[in-house]
């Protein structure tokens, strides 16, 4: 019940570029319970769509995880054989990708591409399939007589109720969603989010909800993780993260979110840019753009330590900053 | 690859300035009672059904071959470009038409019309350097056509016609300038093309049978029956066209990818 | 599946392009400096009165625009003129010469796509292989030579290392009886100039197919089946196939112009009795109405072609169809 659906545990995943390897993913450790919905927060590059595609180990020829675990619903995932992989793959976990407009493929109706998924995990009959396409469509809110159509007929809104029922049609307990709003408008925005708020209450199925935007974290998760560069540098409940975050980093993109309410501050920036992961990287990796940065920032590298029960962070000096 | 390709060439264009001094004997010249026989010393490629030396023949040819590919490709390239050219800086009418032209031209079997062109014209090398020039345009065209457009976004463009250049002023020296190093890359693999078809005509029999030309050549050995006989007659004015239009497709590719933006690789 | 409009829009397209082919055809022919029985008999010294009567036969001493009406209306009946050679109508001589051809490209264009699409997925799927330095090496030189040349070299080795025919369709003698028998000379004799045709084909297929299936490893959604647990199987032929097979499709249509001129050299070198062959006899006895019948029926049938394809292509890319 309470036990973790998802536990990663220092997962490191790294590319093999033409100037070394580039740690995408340095020693990153959290947990995620059935029915949580998980916000993965950070700048581009940070290493998020690098770890969904770990979780799922889609990663591209020339990544690889290098060392760590990733235990779903009490299964070691990493060391697993493409073969075992396949039928893990959509039936455990499922994964909508950022960008919905090429996601689908542009020659196959979309019926058949939300029907090989089911049958590549179970033997359905035809009757069956198209039944559970028909709820699925409904569940997300499309007409089901749209389901013979090609995904050029479909708008970007639309195009990603498809991707949502596509990645519910094996049941999986954990769907990861990267970046799902990003390409769609404002309005269209909220009526997907809504629509996984809904689905999260009647399945209760566990996300991992991968954005840069932090509005559609505080519209949605239970958990957030920040990151940046490669590490994880904040974890804890939603309402803690928001009202008494520790890590400076996690403060800077707090504080970079105009507000509506209240006195009228400056906007303010991060200044600097993210490291080059190829290259020697400062111990604490947001040195440099850190305010508070100390000596000890360059030498050591600062552990994650709990702050309250599920609070973690990783910073020497969380326990001396205020939140301004 | 642009090196091999460049050697190659050299040396064959080097052989059809010097073909005089190189080739042993005169290609017309005939050998008494040494018919159709295999390379030996005395004749490097053996000798044809005339009794005449192929050595000299294949060297002399290299002359013609070449001239004509350039001269065919010296036209092709200058009706493309400009086609391409008013294509590309004209919109409207003029646009559409020579758009429409230059697909109607692609439609057309290129060979078969080049065929009939050289036939009407009278056949020779003349009528074969006109056919070629005539039809093998439109390559061209397309990438002059599509490299003026984007030459025409420019700012610098809009700048001249409101400080009142004339249309052919900005057409000469705004234009054609950025225009040409394309057209240049695609020149030379408009030549390989002009020699392989100059080879095909001369086969077909629509050359002049005074004038040797490694296709005219193989057109006497052809017609004459002596293929079966002499693999010798057949293999190197061959190898020659073969050799030849290799090289300029190696120069044309590696200066594509100088010249090309959209084909360099990333 | 295909809309009103663009059929409309491609039909229209198919009907003005053939008009202006024919209207090309006849002038093109028109512009013949001299008169055509002057060179045909060159120097043989026709009366005047000769080539009075002959002009009358054939009716070149109409006003021009006359002749077109006349063209016009013979053309589109079926009736191409009688060739200056044999008196035969025209179209009687390119009937089956037409039919021959057809069977010679089609074998050879099934065969060159065919193995373009096997070679292709081989190339792609092991890139930068020995095996596809060596494909590509190879389709470099095969593309450098003149296919006459190629087809020449393979009949030289056919005669002499495996007895294989190397004129015409069919054997005189020593053919088997039977529909069997004829079918097996007719493959013998097809050989080396479907070896020609192919070899001369094959090399693009290769390329666009290996290009077209490295572009779509790439795209999203391969990554989407992927990640659904789908055979690879699938993965490779629903997904990436049918999205590569387009840019093949197009080359295909594309490559029709260029195939004939390959076909040309091929009937020729081997005797094949086909359009090509037709053509390159018509070169040689100046024989101008049987040329322009060839050039006109074998530049409308590059046309049909395409036009077919155009419509055959929105089955394969729902996205086209629309206007």
């Amino acid at each position: 019940m309470a036990e973790a659906l998802l536990e990663v545990d220092n997962l490191r995943t790294y590319y093999r570029t033409q100037h070394g390897p580039l740690k995408a993913v340095d020693g990153v450790s959290f947990s995620l319970k059935r029915g949580e919905i998980l916000g993965l927060v950070g700048e581009s590059g940070c290493g998020k769509t690098t770890l969904a595609l770990s979780v799922v180990r889609l990663l591209p020829p020339s990544a690889q995880i290098m060392s760590g675990e990733v235990t779903l619903e009490g299964q070691e995932i990493v060391g697993l054989s493409e073969k075992q992989m396949k039928d893990i793959r959509w039936k455990k976990v499922s994964i909508i990708f950022q960008g919905a407009l090429n996601s689908l493929n542009p020659v196959m109706p979309v019926k058949e591409q939300i029907a090989e998924a089911i049958l590549a995990h179970e033997n359905a009959s035809k009757s069956d399939v198209e039944d559970r396409i028909d709820r699925l469509f409904n569940a997300v809110g499309l007409e089901p007589s749209r389901k013979g159509n090609f995904p050029h007929e479909f708008s970007g809104g639309m195009k990603q109720r498809v991707m949502i029922a596509m990645a519910l049609a094996c049941n999986p307990g954990l769907v990861i969603a990267d970046e799902p709003t990003t390409a769609l408008d404002l309005i269209v925005q909220y009526q997907i989010l809504d629509l996984m708020r809904n689905l999260r209450d009647k399945l209760r199925i566990s996300m991992i909800l991968i954005t840069h935007d932090l509005s559609v974290i505080a519209e949605l998760c239970d958990k957030v993780a920040v990151m940046y560069a490669g590490k994880m540098v904040e974890f804890g409940d939603i309402f803690e993260i928001f009202e008494k975050p520790k890590h400076p980093y996690t403060q800077a993109l707090l504080n970079s979110i105009p507000k509506l309410q209240g006195a009228k501050t400056r906007l303010t920036y991060i200044p600097g840019s993210v490291p080059d992961l190829t290259g020697p990287v400062p111990a604490c990796r947001f040195h440099g753009r850190c305010p508070y940065g100390q000596k000890l920032c360059t030498e050591v590298e600062p552990k994650i330590e709990p702050v309250t029960g599920d609070h973690l962070v990783a910073c020497h000096f969380w326990r001396d900053i205020e939140k301004r | 690859m642009g090196m091999i390709g460049l050697t190659i060439l050299s040396g064959f264009i080097f052989v059809a300035i010097f073909a005089p001094y190189i080739a042993p004997y005169d290609p017309s010249q005939v050998f008494l009672a040494q018919f159709l026989r295999p390379p030996s010393w005395q004749h490097f490629f053996g000798t044809n059904e005339a009794g005449q030396d192929l050595f000299s023949q294949v060297i002399y040819g290299t002359r013609a071959s070449l001239t004509v590919g350039f001269a065919a490709s010296l036209i092709a390239t200058a009706v493309g470009t400009l086609v391409g050219i008013f294509a590309g800086y004209y919109s409207g009418l003029i646009r559409e038409f020579l758009m429409r032209l230059t697909d109607f031209f692609i439609v057309i079997p290129s060979l078969v019309l080049m065929i009939v062109l050289a036939a009407i014209i009278g056949g020779g090398l003349t009528s074969i350097i006109l056919a070629i020039g005539l039809v093998g345009w439109t390559g061209t065209a397309r990438i002059v056509m599509s490299q003026t457009l984007s030459v025409r976004q420019h700012a610098f463009i809009e700048a001249s016609r409101t400080s009142g250049a004339g249309d052919f002023y900005i057409l000469r020296s705004h234009i054609l300038p950025n225009v040409m190093p394309v057209a240049f890359a695609q020149t030379v693999l408009v030549v390989a093309n002009s020699i392989l078809y100059e080879s095909v005509l001369t086969f077909l029999g629509l050359g002049n049978p005074n004038q040797v030309t490694w296709g005219q050549i193989l057109q006497f050995a052809f017609t004459s029956g002596a293929v079966t006989v002499a693999w010798w007659y057949v293999v190197p004015p061959g190898l020659s066209i073969m050799l030849v239009v290799l090289a300029f497709s190696l120069t044309g590719y590696s200066l594509d990818e100088i010249f090309n933006p959209r084909v360099r690789k990333i | 599946m295909v809309s009103i409009a663009y059929a409309t829009r491609k039909i229209t397209g198919l009907l003005v392009t053939i008009f202006l082919v024919l209207t090309f055809n006849f002038y093109l022919f028109r512009i013949v400096p001299g008169n055509p029985f002057a060179l045909l008999f060159r120097g043989a010294g026709l009366s005047a009165n000769a080539v009075r009567s002959l002009n009358a036969q054939f009716g070149l001493d109409q006003p021009l625009w006359i002749q077109y009406v006349v063209y016009l209306r013979n053309t589109l009946t079926g009736n191409l003129g009688l060739s200056f050679q044999t008196r035969t109508p025209v179209t009687d001589m390119i009937l089956p010469a037409l039919i021959n051809t057809v069977i010679l490209l089609s074998a050879a264009s099934i065969i060159s796509i065919i193995l373009g699409i096997l070679i292709g997925i081989l190339t792609a799927w092991r890139r930068g292989s020995k095996i596809d330095v060596g494909a590509s090496a190879t389709t470099l030189v095969l593309y450098s030579m003149p296919t006459f040349w190629l087809g020449l070299v393979l009949l030289v080795m056919g005669v002499i290392y495996f007895k294989l025919p190397v004129a015409g369709m069919r054997s005189f003698s020593g053919v088997a009886p039977g529909t069997i028998g004829q079918l097996i000379d007719l493959g013998r004799h097809m050989i080396l100039p479907l070896l020609t045709l192919v070899l001369g084909l094959v090399g693009q297929y290769v390329l666009v197919m290996k290009g077209a299936l490295l572009d779509v490893f790439t795209e999203d959604f391969m990554v989407t089946a992927k990640a659904k647990g789908i055979s690879n199987r699938k993965l490779l032929w629903d997904h990436g196939f049918r999205n590569a097979v387009l840019p093949m499709v197009a080359l295909v249509a594309l490559n029709l112009g260029l195939s004939i001129g390959g076909a040309v050299q091929t009937e020729t070198v081997f005797s094949w009795p086909g359009m090509g062959l037709l053509i390159y006899q018509a070169i040689l006895s100046r024989d101008y109405p049987v040329l322009q019948g060839s050039f006109l029926v074998v530049t409308v049938a590059v046309i049909i072609a395409n036009f077919v394809a155009d419509m055959l292509y929105p089955i394969l890319d729902p996205r086209v169809s629309e206007t």
